[in-house]
């Protein structure tokens, strides 16, 4: 990948173009008007968009889990779209917000996979460098007024221990043992952080691989009933030291809860 | 040399009276001088197969290869100048990026031989340039199309061939090669014969160190272009050493 020489700054790649809108500021401003947000728009709005993405550390590895739907608005549009994308055998990434940004990322990770395999010195990236890279690159952007719209979970295994971590459209990056996004911070955080504090102060340890799934399903049910943009078609994928793998799942939700919810009518 | 002190040989962009390019055949000569590589094209994918010469005792045992991936589904085999040969080597690299990008498929190596070859033609044309002091051949494997392969030389021609040999030896080993009945074999077997001929084609007074590399790609790589594996090695060079024995011996007789 070539760098612009001058002026370089981290994360602005040649290669990469710019998807954002250039807004246009008139020359001549009417005297009378205020100078405010009705004049100049910096940034948009996500369009297709995708909801909440959840991972959750184990003993020996991670889980990240997202639904299949892109909403158009409020319609649900595009029932099959995954967002879980297996970088290499270290690393998983799982995207929300704008679905094109995310593919947009997603190509030009593949390329730099690619790039480095082509190097063929056996060495391959790792989630930290993926999860700072990321930083950068959304971080710059955001910083140009053209942010990518999205939140990016980056699983993985470094140096055998292991890693998730977290990117939003503005660049804030940090690392943390559970995390949502979305809907999924308000509902299902909660929830994981409960089966993961009563893990430990019951047995001393960290959930396994299979209590790990089971807690991203039952979030992914509990974010179905309650999150209108969500949906019953997901995925998870799962890393550990020695494997990779995305399931497609669905939900089968039980809608006689719904005879629960009273008080609201 | 007929060219030499005509004033003929100074530019690429100038034909001799009689219709050469002086420039361009001194390129020829720089792959003559290379480590003899060779590729053959089985019923099922494409083997490599490259005399590395070790021009110093001093140098690390397997760097400088010759036989690299263009990408995950494209092997590259490279003779002559090994600088020019891995600007080459990047450009076809380059290309096959900016396909998938404008595509989101992988390149055809039917593709990917046209437009290295212009590349390399493109230095053969002007005075300020010199031509590429290399020879590529490439080579892949598609369940549709099957196995297919291409070599280049320093002019810029190409063409599809079953078997091809560029470097010091390319007369012997193309020899060698006709021998074989390329079409109906496997990579499994082409592997032993493509060791046996570096190994044959091989000059020893001339050159005395050479490290043997190996690769393909086929059906039984997944269409990957990748290293042979240590086993395969093995048995490649085993069945290679053993049958010069038995050439060696029946000379005797």
């Amino acid at each position: 990948m070539e760098f612009v020489s001058q002026n370089w700054i981290p994360g602005n790649f040649k290669s990469v173009p710019d998807t954002g809108r250039t807004v246009q500021i008139p020359s001549k401003l009417p005297e009378d008007i205020e100078l405010s947000h009705d004049v100049v728009q910096h940034g948009w709005t996500p369009i297709t968009t995708t909801t909440s993405v959840l991972g959750v550390v184990f003993e020996s590895g991670v889980a990240l889990a997202a639904d299949t739907l892109t909403s158009y608005g409020s319609m649900a549009c595009f029932q099959n779209n995954p967002r879980i994308l297996t970088v290499n055998q270290n690393i998983i990434v799982a995207a929300a917000g704008e679905y094109s940004d995310y593919q947009f990322i997603r190509d030009v990770v593949e390329e730099k996979v690619r790039t480095e395999k082509s190097l063929n010195d056996g060495i391959s990236m790792k989630p930290k460098a993926l999860h700072t890279w990321l930083s950068r690159v959304l971080y710059n952007r955001r910083t140009k007024m053209k942010p990518l719209w999205s939140t990016f979970l980056v699983a993985g295994i470094q140096n055998d221990v292991p890693f998730l971590g977290e990117i939003d459209k503005l660049g804030t990056a940090f690392v943390d043992d559970q995390i949502a996004s979305g809907y999924g911070a308000y509902l299902a955080l909660p929830l994981m952080r409960k089966a993961i504090d009563e893990k430990r102060e019951k047995f001393n340890s960290k959930l396994t691989k299979d209590e790990a799934v089971d807690l991203l399903k039952k979030c992914m049910e509990v974010l179905y009933y309650r999150d209108a943009r969500s949906h019953d078609k997901y995925q998870i994928g799962i890393i550990t030291k020695d494997s990779v793998e995305v399931q497609n799942l669905a939900l089968k939700p039980r809608w006689e809860v719904a005879k629960l919810v009273q008080g609201y009518e | 040399m007929s060219s030499i002190g005509t004033g003929y040989d100074l530019s690429a962009s100038q034909f001799s009276p009689d219709g050469r390019v002086f420039q361009v055949e001194y390129a020829f000569k720089a792959v003559e001088n290379s480590g003899t590589a060779i590729a053959l094209r089985g019923s099922d994918g494409v083997v490599f197969a490259v005399e590395k010469l070790v021009t110093s005792k001093l140098h690390e045992d397997s760097t400088g290869k010759r036989l690299f991936s263009v990408e995950d589904h494209i092997g590259m085999a490279v003779g002559g100048l090994t600088a020019d040969a891995s600007a080459i080597l990047d450009v076809a690299r380059e290309e096959a990026r900016s396909y998938r990008q404008n595509y989101n498929m992988p390149i055809s190596v039917k593709y990917l031989n046209e437009r290295v070859s212009m590349y390399i033609h493109a230095h053969t044309l002007y005075s300020a340039i010199r031509p590429f002091g290399c020879a590529v051949i490439i080579g892949s494997y598609d369940p549709k199309d099957g196995p297919q392969m291409y070599m280049i030389d320093p002019a810029g021609v190409s063409f599809g061939y079953f078997g091809c040999a560029i470097g010091k030896a390319k007369q012997t080993a193309k020899t060698e090669i006709e021998k074989l009945n390329l079409k109906t074999m496997t990579c499994k077997e082409l592997i032993k014969e493509a060791a046996k001929i570096i190994y044959m084609v091989h000059d020893e007074l001339k050159d005395k160190q050479f490290e043997l590399e190996l690769s393909w790609v086929g059906s039984h790589t997944n269409g990957k272009h990748e290293e042979v594996s240590r086993d395969v090695f093995d048995d490649a060079l085993k069945y290679a050493k053993a049958s010069l024995d038995d050439d060696s011996g029946s000379d005797g007789e």
